[in-house]
């Protein structure tokens, strides 16, 4: 090897990188330089830096375990702010995945005040309280200590790295798409399947979490398929697919979660690995993929072994390093020792022996070992030693020696940089499980493998336990529905073999690290066990093994394989947690997309409302629709403007934009008909030309609306509902029409936007519009309270109804919507110079209250009947059906004691109590005081100076006159009942 | 998320387009006002909720706004029959047919 002086593990006879293209970074402050392609893993590595994080819990210095989305330790914060701001600060992004860019500037995390010295690393010395089920013990007692001393620690001490508080300012896209197959991974498998697929025309998504397709052909020197090396076949594979108009490729892309009937949930990342990405570009995007087929190639993660110390810095999987080293060029030590219980590692360790890195030993576990490959050792010089293991290291922030310790007892410390290890292979089931798949377990290779899965998914490849490249391809054609390829392959390693559980006994006298993420050591396991933790679930919990960012990719199998032996249980009776979405971390942005900001919801707005902007509303939401609140002028706060919007109202007129009112067309034969069964009242003899105030109930008797309704003609009804019931209403009468009374001859229309409704309010109303109307006479004998006519007004066709939710002489103008703002417009013009005033839904709701209207779901609650309400005169008591009829007749709807809906005056006439607030009759009663009631609605009346309330209250209309009191919690407030009509009791004004 | 077949429509629809409209094929009596407590106990509130298969109403609410009815496997989250409002409840038999 050349060592380079600025990248000194950088192999020059090694990789697919180019060597003149070189990219500079910072990490942790500190300028390297690496190479276009590079991971940041392989960067540093290249710089000879392994120290890369501070684990969870004790702090221990950590390196880069793997090359892949597995990696558990070397989590880094990412910022990709030039200006530093930290809105795009990225925390716990994986330097084995993370490519590198000019300017990038990462940072370890976990640490103070730096990697190498961390203070937080006085947690080892408290590892006794770290042990599993910690945070059950350590906490308990005493209780006092909780709040002040326990949480506030524990919440300091959880989490790894730190995320923005700042407004994610990257954009975020998605799509949806259709295919014939989705191919997850890349690999051999993937790509052969694809090869499959597309020689039948078939439309194929292929997506890989890597930059790059090919998986793990691209780290493996030695195959050749057809006399051509792993890397030549996947160019010209990849290059035949790319040419192929029906398949998609997708690199950066990673099939994180298996929904429903095959949608599977992708997220590319698009400009992570950018120095100066393109504007226009999201930073990811969401693909949702409905598939008719799923090939799962997923591939195999390696397993670490485990041994005291097995975490130190400079001890990596050995399919990592020869991935490095094979695609980066870069290696990993050089003096390396291998600890291996597979034959994976062999090659490892034979390709880095090439490039010039002294193998210094090779330890196997196992006591027989092929003899082919004790033979190339032999021939290169390497020393192995069979049925030995490592039981220790030595070092700390960068190990130099390990411990061997043979079966015949006899202990050597060797002197090495770095450590490779392998345990071998684990099948990755997880979108096999998520697609509800249960994994089988194989007692021969120890391993859980895919059964049938419920959906229509195969797994093919190291991902089905498939341990060779000719048995890989045979299946990825069959899964595609081809035949086999016929292709000579030679040099191919098999992935078989391997160990679960701890490496080596002597173990016990350090930290063997079952999950590195999380720190959960051996011994963690098996207290939990001892503790009484008998199911995976449990001890999973217990310890946290596999419940970090990881998911336990390279813990889980080993946990088991410890809980098992513990047990003295096989494996499979232990169990196998369930695998969960997402597969990878996945980014919030992603799943939210464009939905944020004004784009989160639909907000629906009056054909009034840009009026309404103009003349200086403020707003409020009611339900998705923004509703002028009030009109505040110069110098005026809230309470300001709605008192002088009320007494404008009370004294001249105002006008009010009630276009966000649901309305319904009921049209046909048996409108009537379908009207008596829909709500409370009779709607046999109200005569066209006129209205009514209509409840309708549940079918249990509860009031689930209310609305005038006017009747147009003997076949159609124009029904007003509340502004947010709108739906729920029109969903209500469709279900009854279309499955209760499917014979009836009745169709129903949401016309809410069609029309646009300006209520003219106030003893001036009449004088106001009366110029305006054409084709009908409005005058007070021809056109009473409760009327509705169709006419025109400003020449625009209308229906104008004669109805008040103030108390005042009023009419609710509906016209196209269209043709609302100009209407509006030519009544203001009129209204204005008359002394009235535009007014919005704060004094609506006084002006109602004084009256006594209800609005439902604030006056009511869904335990509410039309008899609490005190609107019995709307219950018809002759009509044979409707719905809530039966329910009205329940014992406890008809039982005493119920809450009725009652007035409220204050004695102190200033003071304004709290909706919400409890009602009780003895306010020196002892706590838990008994309530009997709570105020709905209460206001400031301006027009009475004098506030006034509204209560639901236990048998309230027995309690007229009685004083009750609110306790409040630095005040008891006295109350008396009275009736819900505050102002003009007699009815005088509505009907002037 | 679930793809669902409208049986008006005669079309496979994203989950967004619909609403669940509780159990199917409670019918409300004709004679209403004159069941006894028990039966409106029975009609009104009392529920199967299966593990299995589950007939249940659905509507095409963002669609062509029907109500039709469905068996749904609860425990596979499988939509195994769409049906027209109105028609008959699947026999046992059927029932039993389907979870296979």
């Amino acid at each position: 090897m050349t060592p380079s002086s600025k990248q000194p593990y950088r192999a020059k006879s090694h990789g697919a990188l180019n060597h003149a293209r070189t990219v500079r970074f910072t990490f942790d402050g500190k300028p390297y330089e690496g190479l276009e392609g590079d991971t940041l893993a392989s960067a540093l590595l290249a710089n000879g830096v392994h120290l890369m994080g501070r684990s969870f819990k004790y702090h221990r210095p950590r390196g880069v375990m793997s090359a892949g989305v597995e990696e558990p330790s070397a989590l880094i914060g990412i910022s990709r702010d030039k200006s530093n701001s930290g809105a795009r600060v990225q925390p716990n992004v994986r330097a084995s995945v993370q490519e590198i860019y000019d300017g990038m500037n990462a940072v370890s995390q976990n640490r103070f005040p730096s990697l190498n010295f961390d203070l937080g690393a006085v947690n080892s010395l408290l590892a006794p309280f770290f042990a599993a089920g910690f945070y059950y013990k350590t906490f308990m007692w005493p209780r006092k200590a909780w709040d002040k001393v326990y949480e506030p620690f524990i919440r300091r001490a959880a989490g790894l790295g730190e995320s923005p508080t700042e407004t994610d300012p990257d954009r975020y896209a998605n799509r949806f798409e259709h295919c014939d197959v989705l191919i997850i991974g890349g690999g051999a498998a993937g790509l052969m399947a694809a090869k499959t697929a597309a020689a039948k025309k078939q439309r194929i998504i292929l997506c890989d979490e890597n930059p790059s397709l090919g998986g793990w052909l691209l780290a493996d020197s030695d195959v050749t398929i057809d006399g051509k090396s792993g890397t030549q076949w996947v160019k010209d594979t990849v290059a035949e697919l790319q040419a192929n108009e029906n398949v998609r490729l997708l690199t950066r892309t990673t099939g994180f979660g298996y929904f429903q009937q095959n949608m599977v949930g992708l997220v590319e990342r698009v400009t992570d690995h950018l120095a100066q990405p393109d504007m226009d570009l999201p930073r990811e995007r969401m693909w949702q993929v409905r598939a008719d087929k799923v090939v799962i190639a997923q591939g195999a993660i390696e397993r670490h072994l485990v041994f005291a110390d097995n975490d130190r810095p400079g001890i990596v999987l050995a399919g990592a390093a020869q991935k490095w080293l094979n695609q980066f060029g870069v290696t990993v030590g050089n003096n390396v020792g291998v600890f291996t219980a597979c034959d994976t590692a062999y090659a490892a360790a034979f390709d880095l022996y090439e490039a010039g890195t002294h193998i210094a030993v090779i330890v196997d576990q196992r006591a027989t070992v092929d003899q082919a490959l004790l033979e190339q050792a032999n021939e290169l010089g390497i020393r192995v030693m069979p049925n030995a293991g490592v039981v220790g290291v030595t070092g700390k922030l960068r190990i130099n020696g390990i411990k061997v310790k043979t079966a015949s007892g006899s202990e050597e410390t060797i002197e090495v940089d770095a450590l490779i290890t392998s345990a071998g292979w684990t099948p990755s089931l997880h979108l096999y499980s998520q697609s509800r798949g249960k994994p089988i377990w194989d007692e021969a290779s120890q391993r859980f493998l895919p059964g049938q899965s419920p959906q229509a998914c195969v797994s093919i490849g190291a991902c089905n336990g498939t341990n060779d490249l000719a048995t890989t391809f045979a299946e990825a054609a069959k899964a595609t529905g081809g035949r086999a390829p016929k292709l000579e392959i030679e040099n191919d390693v098999s992935l078989a073999g391997g160990t679960i559980g701890m490496a080596s006994e002597s173990a016990e006298t350090g930290k063997a690290f079952v999950d590195f993420q999380n720190d959960v050591t051996a011994k963690d396991i098996k207290l939990a066990v001892r503790e009484g933790m008998h199911s995976i679930e449990h001890v999973k919990r217990y310890t946290t093994n596999g419940m970090a960012t990881d998911q336990g990719k390279l813990s889980n199998m080993h946990g088991l394989s410890i809980a098992a032996k513990m047990l003295d249980k096989p494996v499979p009776e232990v169990g196998l947690t369930t695998f969960r979405a997402p597969y990878t971390p996945t980014t919030f942005g992603s799943f939210v997309a464009h939905a944020r900001g004004t784009l989160f919801d639909p907000s629906r707005k009056t054909p009034i409302h840009e009026w309404a902007q103009e003349n200086g509303a403020e707003f409020e939401p009611v339900s998705l629709w923004q509703r002028a609140w009030y009109f505040p002028r110069p110098g005026e706060d809230m309470h300001e403007a709605v008192d002088r919007e009320c007494r404008t109202v009370r004294t001249s007129a105002g006008v009010f934009d009630a276009s966000t009112l649901g309305k319904i067309e009921v049209v046909g034969p048996d409108a009537a008909a379908f009207m008596n069964i829909m709500y409370t009242n009779g709607w046999d003899k109200l005569k066209p030309g006129r209205a009514k105030y209509g409840i309708m109930c549940r079918e249990d008797g509860f009031i689930y609306d209310d609305g005038v309704v006017g009747k147009l003609s003997d076949t159609r009804f124009h029904v007003t509902t509340t502004t947010g019931g709108a739906p729920r209403v029109l969903n209500h009468m469709e279900d009854y029409l279309q499955t209760e009374f499917p014979d009836m001859q009745v169709w129903l229309t949401s016309t809410t936007e069609q029309w646009a409704t300006i209520a003219v309010q106030g003893p001036k109303a009449r004088e106001i519009i009366q110029p305006l109307v054409t084709g009908a006479d409005i005058s007070a004998e021809k056109f009473p309270h409760m009327s509705v006519v169709e006419c025109q007004v400003c020449g625009v066709p209308a229906r104008l109804f004669r109805i008040s939710f103030t108390g005042e002489l009023g009419f609710e103008i509906n016209v196209p919507a269209d043709y609302g703002r100009a209407v509006w417009e030519a009544i203001w013009e009129r209204a204005e110079p008359a002394g009235a005033c535009a007014y919005g839904t704060e004094t609506m709701h006084v002006l109602r209250a004084e009256k006594g209207y209800i609005i439902v779901g604030q006056d009511t609650d869904g335990t509410v009947t039309p008899h609490d309400a005190g609107l019995s005169w709307a219950v018809a008591k002759s009509k044979p059906d409707f719905v809530g009829k039966r329910g009205l007749q329940r014992p406890d709807l008809t039982a005493s004691g119920r809450r009725q809906l009652v007035g409220l005056k204050t004695s102190d006439p200033k003071k304004v109590v709290q909706e919400g607030a409890q009602i009780v009759a003895d306010p020196e009663q002892a706590i838990p005081m008994k309530m009997i009631g709570f105020v709905t609605s209460s206001y400031w009346s301006g027009t009475l100076e004098r506030s006034i309330a509204m209560a639901v209250l236990e048998d309230g209309f027995a309690r007229m006159g009685e004083t009750l009191y609110i306790p409040m919690e630095d005040e008891v407030i006295e109350v008396e009942v009275e009736g819900t009509v505050f102002y003009d009791p007699s009815g005088e004004k509505i009907n002037g | 998320m679930l793809l669902i077949h409208c049986p008006y429509c005669k079309d496979d629809r994203p989950e967004l387009e619909f609403s669940n409209a509780g159990e199917a094929h409670i019918v409300r009596p004709t004679n209403m006002s004159d069941i006894s407590d028990t039966e409106f106990e029975a009609m009104f509130f009392m529920r199967d909720n299966p593990k299995g298969i589950a007939l249940e109403r659905w509507r095409h609410a963002h669609g062509c706004g029907r109500f039709f009815n469905v068996a749904r496997n609860t425990v596979s989250d499988k939509f195994l029959k769409v049906y027209k409002a109105g028609e008959p409840r699947p026999s046992d038999a059927e029932i039993e047919e389907l979870l296979k």
